[in-house]
């Protein structure tokens, strides 16, 4: 493992009279993949939308590959190519088929002729299994295959880290496995992954460390055998258990 | 005489209709051209109004949203009568045709943007997220992703408008257009009889029953699998 991919300092973030974020440090090695665990309202999505600056952060600093993110200078549309981001509600484009969801950004922002990015696109789409279903819209395929295409989508423009917006929280429980293997060998292809999700049981066997958050700061961080097992705070034992119960 | 023969020898009388049909059919003309103008003009307007608003800079919303709620407030013959007689005053004189065509393409316009604004503010906002996320440029998430998407949404309402408003160009014999309506009102004042009234309504039918079936199928056409 190398320096840090990911580094952000000092994060704070307000909504109005809502402190969301505060004082958040975050390193993330290259091929590393972290989990970030809390309660709802914690402020674990606005630190991932931070990172990528969907969500301007008040103060801070943030370097992703070496680039200082909230640089005003700094080409924001180039950058974000570098980090892939997949949503919980997917997001997918209803009036493109699978193939022109994951070839959009191919052509428009990495400028790829159609021939190459359809062939960047279908080889994405045969990554996440899905390459018998690149002519189809969103609208025809399962909540599992279209985040899988959503993954295709980020994967597509060879992102240096990738982003997981509780990527399985809009599936039926039947789906969550295909788009946690998805993640997986995605993982094991050496991808740094920075996921917020609560699926204990893909954290156990798959995250290098786990960070629980509560109120806007991280509590506590370790290995996940760590953080699940021997909590050492008291609000992450009571968030771990209350999790385990269901 | 039975009454259905006096209805027909008034409103179907045939000398009058094949005498005064070159006149109609020089109104349909008219009037397709200026139902064109009027449409391509006041959807594009519309368009580039609401993809203005898009950008976000309050004042220039502001201004947007009070010219687009003045020109919806207003009647379209009132545009129309304001136009044609009160520019003379600052030294222009539109025609009738001018003042017709700019006051429908205006009204238009004020609806068109307000249905554009819906349909864009409709989509979601994780389609701007994911496209953005993507590295998409704002106006290039705006024409790929959320503009298809608005759009769609917008056929319905904007179809309907659109032919409410075109109708409109009748009201253009006030100011002396020699649209449908003009011309078959100047030939019943000279026949003394309303057959080329019906000869107008007519007229109207058959430009307008075309457009209203073409809408139906836009909006099936555009409408995608969800």
């Amino acid at each position: 493992m190398g320096g840090p991919i990911v580094e952000a300092r000092g994060l704070h973030k307000h909504f109005g009279a809502l402190h969301v974020l505060k004082g958040v440090d975050l390193r993330v090695a290259e091929r590393e993949l972290v989990f970030i665990i809390g309660p709802s309202g914690s402020g674990k999505s606005t630190l991932l939308r931070c990172l990528n600056r969907l969500e301007e952060p008040s103060s801070g600093s943030v370097v992703v590959d070496g680039i200082d993110m909230l640089d005003p200078r700094t080409d924001i549309n180039h950058a974000r190519q570098r980090i892939g981001m997949v949503f919980q509600s997917f997001n997918l484009y209803p009036h493109m088929t699978a193939l022109g969801n994951v070839t959009l950004a191919l052509r428009k922002v990495a400028g790829k002729s159609r021939a190459t990015a359809d062939a960047l696109g279908r080889a994405a789409l045969e990554r996440v299994g899905l390459a018998d279903r690149a002519g189809h819209t969103p609208g025809q395929l399962s909540g599992g295959q279209q985040q899988r295409v959503a993954i295709a989508r980020a994967i597509a423009l060879e992102p240096r880290v990738m982003l997981f917006d509780e990527p399985t929280s809009a599936l039926d429980p039947e789906l969550v496995g295909s788009v946690l293997a998805v993640m997986r060998s995605l993982r094991e292809s050496g991808m740094t992954m920075i996921v917020v999700s609560h699926e204990m049981g893909f954290a156990r066997n798959a995250a290098d460390r786990v960070l629980f958050m509560d109120a806007g700061a991280i509590v506590e961080e370790g290995a996940p055998e760590a953080i699940f097992e021997r909590p050492v705070h008291e609000r992450t034992r009571a968030f771990i258990s209350q999790i385990q119960r269901h | 005489m039975s009454n259905w023969t006096r209805f027909v020898e008034t409103f179907l009388n045939t000398t009058v209709m094949r005498r005064y049909l070159p006149d109609i059919l020089a109104g349909v003309a008219v009037t397709i051209e200026l139902a064109l103008l009027v449409v391509v003009t006041g959807i594009a307007a519309g368009l580039a109004l609401a993809l203005l608003r898009s950008l976000g800079i309050r004042p220039l919303n502001w201004l947007i949203v009070g010219v687009v709620d003045l020109f919806r407030s207003l009647p379209p013959l009132v545009v129309i009568v304001l136009i044609y007689f009160g520019l003379p005053s600052v030294d222009l004189s539109p025609s009738g045709f001018v003042s017709t065509w700019l006051s429908l393409a205006l009204v238009l316009m004020a609806f068109a943007e307000e249905i554009f604004w819906a349909g864009i503010t409709s989509v979601a906002k994780g389609q701007w997220e994911a496209a953005r996320s993507t590295g998409l440029s704002f106006g290039q998430a705006l024409v790929s992703v959320v503009l298809p998407q608005a759009l769609r949404l917008t056929i319905p309402p904007l179809t309907n408008r659109t032919i409410a408003i075109t109708k409109g160009t009748a009201l253009g014999s006030v100011v002396a257009v020699t649209e449908i309506l003009g011309q078959a009102s100047s030939a019943m004042s000279n026949s003394y009889n309303p057959s080329p009234l019906m000869l107008g309504a007519a007229a109207y039918l058959v430009l307008f029953f075309p457009v209203v079936v073409a809408g139906r199928w836009v909006e099936t056409r555009f409408a995608w699998k969800r």
